[in-house]
């Protein structure tokens, strides 16, 4: 449901700063999220861990957002999802979910919004499951917070969600424990869990990281065959661009707490814009090429979030600031739309990105 | 199983081998002889040919390990003495008899018991509510004046003595305010419940304040730890009420190693909280272990040596089959 009001706040935001770059919300975008600012005051200074983010996510698409660790995709999830520990953080902007505003929103409404319209899956689901608990009590836990049903109905409901997910004689697995279950298992579980509530809004946090290789892919696979089934809107939260480069729709790629590229996930593949990206597509191992080419990591390191370089916040590292006249150090690069549909931050000029792809960039991708 | 009670059999024995030794053997490496242990159980007029009668009924005169086999066979089989006033015989488990005043010890210690249970139980009650409740508390609101202020008191609990807290809390709210039972009052001659209850209602609340004091420490440092794990995370992104995710998941993982101490602390206090009795003057277990040391009284501080370590290795097998209980992971290897 699309109030109105909040339609209207977006009509007062200015449109550069105030809506990111992004315009208002499409009408099909299950969640929008505009200018998010994430901070978090510490003894060391505020950190600012997301600093104007924008992003929308349709039903039956999929967001993968990529970046390095501590590049703030993670606390983008948990700041949708409404878990920072109240009183810690400091959160502005717009996180619109189906029409309703969750930035400053009562903390009760958001919680009944958490797993029921929009649910999680974490990285490590070993240490994301309680040891004490079946795997089917912990998801009868989560069914039942939102739906007021018995404890037999709940169960034959767990039981019909493992063997939703694959997981093989689902009437007796679920009275297993956690520790019990293999790791792929335990994700599957996870997953299961993440989806009783059939929810509109799943948020993957790095879900095949902690898993054996020869898993991930089955991982992979499940997630978007689920997808297709329940159409929900996905956000794929990774460092792996191979990962995203399965199941993403669109792509967003971010850098200290920024987003510097954003579009179709065949467009940044095919034609990124962005030095960042392009290091980050140049440092990914490759199937198809020889084992003798070496990979290319992006030199330097993450920035730290309390001192953010000025200007782009990548200029350090970046081969080509010097190019654009100093700008790079001093201003921040506006989010802005490149081509159609396709954002990113830099104040390199479209004929000097042309140029430098042409030349340097497109035969080593 | 089996295997752990022959195993705490066998340690029941070493425990009173251990306390035979040191009674006997200690003083002879001192120098001292047969007549100079049994001078302690006679009068003070008596003279050296009484004393040495004394020391041959007591069994002295026979070589330790005679002495040692007669104890366990006492245990075994049950054994008869004869103090003068003819042969009477002690039904197995016998425990022997005082050298003092020839009472028996097991029935004296049966008879002690009650208190001693009715003390350690009503306080465990008292300190494993108060002191989980006020961890908890603490932990969910780290560093506010709550959490200073009652880990002050927790500091200044687990630091003061019974004796201090104790006596301090009799002369107020005894014999200052009338509030509570004056010292000295069996608990177990108390007509009704409610009387029972208000006799030991200060020894509890005493003994409670010390281990409420740790307890409340170490739950919250036990919530601190387990409230920043990723399954409390998890609770949260499935939507659970914020009370739910404190009790259901962050209480029931720090809960499991408070109860193994609970296990043991319980266990311990059975067999006689010595300074509260004394402090409080109720006869149970601890006062009996302290009449039996200052009295060099052998079998009394033998049936008190053994009953203490009884209650405290049971204590441990119970906790070792509850961690599995509340543990899973423990019953599946």
């Amino acid at each position: 449901m699309t109030s109105t009001v909040d339609r209207a706040r977006f009509d007062s935001l200015s449109p550069v700063e105030g809506l990111g770059g992004l315009g208002r919300p499409p009408a099909d975008a299950f969640l929008s999220v505009r200018d998010l600012q994430v901070h978090f005051p510490t003894d060391d200074g505020l950190v600012r861990s997301v600093d104007g983010l924008s992003f929308d996510v349709a039903r039956g698409r999929t967001l993968g957002i990529v970046g390095e660790s501590g590049s703030g995709k993670s606390v983008t999830s948990m700041s949708v999802m409404g878990l920072h520990k109240p009183g810690t953080v400091r959160m502005s902007g717009s996180i619109l979910l189906d029409g309703q505003e969750l930035v400053g929103a009562d903390s009760d409404t958001v919680r009944a919004l958490r797993g029921k319209r929009m649910a999680m899956i974490f990285q490590d689901p070993l240490s994301a499951m309680h040891p004490f608990y079946t795997v089917g009590h912990q998801i009868v836990e989560a069914y039942r917070v939102h739906h007021n049903v018995s404890r037999a109905v709940a169960y034959k409901h767990a039981i019909d969600m493992l063997g939703r997910v694959g997981i093989p004689q689902p009437r007796s697995r679920v009275d297993d424990y956690p520790h019990q279950f293999s790791g792929g298992m335990r994700q599957r579980a996870m997953i299961a869990m993440a989806l009783s509530c059939d929810p509109e809004l799943l948020i993957a946090d790095e879900p095949t990281t902690a898993l054996d290789v020869t898993v991930q892919a089955q991982i992979l696979d499940l997630i978007r065959d689920l997808q297709a089934e329940f159409s929900s809107a996905v956000i794929l939260i990774t460092h792996d661009l191979g990962v995203v480069a399965e199941l993403a729709d669109d792509i967003l790629v971010m850098y200290a707490g920024r987003a510097v590229e954003y579009s179709a996930a065949e467009q940044i593949f095919e034609r990124p814009q962005q030095p960042y990206t392009w290091g980050l597509l140049a440092s990914m191992p490759r199937m198809d090429r020889a084992r003798t080419e070496r990979l290319r990591p992006i030199p330097g390191t993450p920035p730290s979030l309390i001192t953010v370089p000025s200007g782009c916040p990548f200029h350090p590292r970046c081969a080509y600031a010097d190019l654009t006249e100093g700008l790079s150090r001093t201003q921040r690069p506006p989010f802005r739309e490149v081509l159609a549909d396709h954002h990113i931050a830099c104040h390199l000029t479209s004929a000097q990105r042309r140029d430098i792809w042409d030349n340097e960039i497109r035969e080593t991708l | 199983m089996i295997r752990r009670v022959i195993g705490a059999i066998i340690l029941l024995f070493i425990v009173s081998a251990v306390v035979f030794a040191i009674f006997f053997l200690v003083p002879r490496i001192g120098g001292a002889s047969v007549d100079d242990l049994a001078s302690r159980y006679v009068g003070k007029s008596a003279g050296a040919e009484q004393i040495h009668q004394t020391a041959i009924r007591l069994g002295f005169t026979d070589p330790i390990w005679v002495q040692y086999g007669r104890f366990v066979k006492g245990i075994v089989a049950g054994a008869d003495y004869n103090y003068g006033a003819g042969i009477e015989h002690c039904p197995a488990p016998c425990l022997g008899y005082s050298f003092l005043t020839q009472n028996p010890v097991l029935p004296d210690l049966l008879d002690r018991l009650p208190v001693t249970i009715s003390l350690a139980s009503g306080a465990a009650f008292l300190w494993l509510l108060g002191g989980v409740a006020t961890g908890v508390l603490s932990a969910l609101r780290r560093g506010s004046v709550l959490d200073r202020t009652t880990m002050g008191i927790a500091l200044a609990g687990v630091s003061l003595p019974i004796f201090f807290t104790g006596l301090l809390s009799l002369s107020i709210f005894s014999y200052g305010l009338g509030w509570t039972a004056p010292g000295g009052a069996n608990p177990m001659d108390a007509s009704t419940p409610w009387d029972w209850a208000y006799r030991l209602l200060l020894p509890w609340i005493t003994l409670a304040f010390l281990y409420a004091a740790a307890y409340a420490r170490l739950t919250r440092a036990g919530m601190l730890e387990t409230m920043n794990e990723d399954y409390i995370r998890t609770a949260r992104a499935k939507g659970l009420r914020e009370r739910d995710v404190v009790v259901k998941h962050g209480l029931r993982a720090a809960l499991t190693p408070i109860l193994t101490i609970f296990g043991l602390d319980l266990g311990l206090l059975l067999g006689g909280a010595i300074l509260t009795e004394t402090t409080f003057s109720l006869p149970g277990i601890g006062q009996y272990a302290v009449q039996a040391v200052t009295n060099n009284d052998l079998p009394k501080v033998l049936g008190v040596t053994l009953l203490g370590a009884a209650f405290i290795i049971v204590a441990n097998l119970v906790v070792d089959l509850l961690y599995a209980v509340v543990d899973p992971r423990v019953r599946a290897s």
